[in-house]
């Protein structure tokens, strides 16, 4: 199957071993969009390699963009503003919103269900126009820089954020009712494609797919970045670890993300929006491992410094690569229809598995 | 964008022991922290404002994990650091595997959620494998370092943490690091027939596999 198939999300190729209809083995080929990003990292300055960070994760760049800034940060020991954390929160928020109804929108349509695809556009669309507002660009927005943010909130920002959270809340709605008691949804998403808890842990996943298999472990929580220790939120979990679980974590996510956003946009506090950091970046030697909780599990950036103004090593740990390992587990003795179904559950981009 | 400010890295790569000497007022030896501050304070006491005591990022650890792990694999740790607030233990590669076990069912680190490597070309055993573990049960984090020269083979953990799988694959495509008792060790993200591993520091930006390049894809150049 693939690369060119319109149901693996990008350049994915999978080999299938196959009785009848039925999945024996699988392996995944991957690294068609392979661009050496670790690579460049080593002969960019700091502040030179953030945009490219955007291009890996591409439906998710405002959440690789705060890891990476928070990673080099870490890394110079200075912290970004409590003005620049709230406002990145908020994006990054809006963001996750946008990643998953991307994914809902998708995977329903990978499913056979047209529907949601439009409704799901039509409010990612709205998310979009607010990064654009914000910082001009709608998909690699590279929205935050080493010390804050470059730019300040605009004057409508909050309205903005507002109304959508409040036009959002119905609309969730409107996706439930055409999915949640759908028969056809429900007879192609239930135990599909299940990962018990102890098979997630040791095959490293995180994000949603962890926390539909029960394990209620989210980096927002357990070792809070940006402004998430002020706001109160719930991490959903699931119990059997099947698609139509991930769905729901999924769709309780943007819940609890639209919460937040309420939250923080009513007070968020005034000052500068940037650290005191140079116009040349040359963190101490060390090294730094820095993880957040990406729309699609723990995004990681190990950092090593060697006192230049470049890094002498960037290693990225992608959530949608080490996933993707869990694939052949999860597709193992169903039927060659539900592969369709499994690729979209774990919420891949092509972009950063290859890097 | 970014092509014009070529600084002239490749003479000033570090050996692997901190650059201390070029650099005394940021750099910190891990070796001695307590000292470094307190020599710098004496020479002149008169001073009205006293220059600031370098900031230490590297300070030996030796708290209950390390002292646990200590009595029980003894010989097997080479150096316990905490550089900005995270444990780094340096250890054998030979015994990495039986380390891994340990740590996962005795200190309960759970999850692998990272494995990569760091070349330093002009060190002796020139890469780091660096792992890093999670403890779901603690919520702590742990790095673990192997170091490896050029042609000594790694032990895989992959029969510890399955997630090692494809990361220890990237390495491996990557640095050409060889995991011994790996189930499948080939590329991954480059094609199969690449020569090269173009992670390490003498593999240059502009390098490639310029025979595969014209046979597979019929272009002189890739660039």
């Amino acid at each position: 199957m693939g690369p060119q198939h319109p149901s693996t999300h990008g350049v994915l190729r999978v080999k299938l071993k196959l009785d009848g209809e039925r999945v024996i083995s699988s392996e995944c080929i991957i690294g068609y969009l392979h661009r050496g990003v670790e690579k460049i990292a080593e002969n960019r300055t700091y502040q030179q390699f953030a945009p490219y960070v955007d291009r890996m994760d591409y439906v998710a760049a405002v959440s690789s963009g705060l890891g990476y800034c928070e990673a080099v940060e870490k890394l110079l020991v200075v912290e970004a503003p409590p003005r620049a954390r709230v406002i990145r929160t908020i994006l990054t928020e809006l963001q996750r919103i946008a990643s998953h109804l991307l994914w809902l929108g998708t995977h329903a349509l990978d499913i056979g269900a047209l529907t949601p695809l439009f409704y799901c556009f039509r409010e990612r669309e709205e998310i979009l126009k607010i990064f654009e507002k914000y910082c001009g660009a709608r998909l690699t927005t590279h929205a935050f820089r080493i010390g804050g943010l470059q730019y300040e909130a605009y004057d409508t920002f909050e309205k903005d954020v507002e109304r959508f959270c409040k036009d959002f809340e119905s609309r969730i709605v409107e996706y439930e009712d055409l999915l949640t008691q759908n028969r056809i949804w429900i007879g192609r998403t239930k135990g599909v494609g299940i990962l018990t808890a102890a098979d997630a842990i040791a095959f490293g996943v995180t994000g949603p797919v962890l926390r539909a298999s029960g394990v209620k472990w989210d980096i927002r929580k357990a070792a809070p970045y940006a402004a998430y220790d002020q706001y109160k939120f719930e991490i959903p979990v699931g119990t059997t670890g099947d698609t139509y679980d991930r769905y729901l974590v999924r769709m309780e996510e943007m819940r609890q993300s639209r919460l937040i956003c309420l939250q923080a946009i009513e007070n968020i506090p005034a000052g500068p929006i940037m650290a005191k950091v140079g116009k040349v970046l040359k963190p101490p030697p060390g090294e730094v491992y820095h993880a957040i909780e990406a729309p699609k599990g723990e995004i990681g950036y190990y950092v090593v410094s060697d006192g230049t103004v470049m890094p002498y090593r960037v290693h990225i740990r992608p959530p949608s690569f080490i996933n993707l390992q869990a694939f052949d587990r999860m597709v193992r003795g169903h039927l060659v229809a539900d592969v369709v179904a499994i690729i979209g559950t774990i919420d891949i981009v092509l972009g950063e598995v290859d890097r | 964008m970014a092509d014009e400010p070529k600084e002239p890295k490749p003479p000033q790569v570090p050996t692997g022991e901190k650059p201390a000497s070029s650099t005394p007022a940021v750099s910190t030896p891990p070796a001695k922290p307590a000292d470094a501050s307190a020599s710098a304070a004496p020479p002149k006491p008169a001073a009205p404002v006293p220059p600031k005591p370098p900031v230490v990022l590297q300070t030996p650890l030796d708290n209950e994990l390390v002292k646990r792990f200590r009595a029980t694999l003894g010989a097997a740790l080479f150096e316990a650091i905490e550089d900005r607030k995270q444990a780094i233990l340096t250890v054998e590669r030979a015994r990495l595997v039986e380390i891994a076990r340990y740590l996962r069912d005795e200190e309960k680190f759970d999850m692998l959620s990272d494995l990569t490597a760091v070349d330093w070309p002009k060190r002796e055993k020139r890469f780091d494998v660096v792992l890093d573990l999670y403890s779901f049960a603690k919520n702590e984090r742990l790095r673990l370092k192997v170091h490896a020269a050029d042609a000594e083979e790694v032990p895989s953990v992959v029969s510890v943490w399955p997630a090692a799988n494809w990361q220890e694959r990237e390495v491996f495509d990557m640095f050409g690091i060889v995991f011994f008792g790996h189930p499948e060790l080939k590329r991954i993200l480059l094609p199969d027939e690449w020569q090269g591993y173009p992670l390490r520091k003498d593999y240059d930006i502009l390098q490639q596999d310029t025979a595969w390049v014209r046979e597979n894809l019929g272009i002189e150049s890739g660039q």
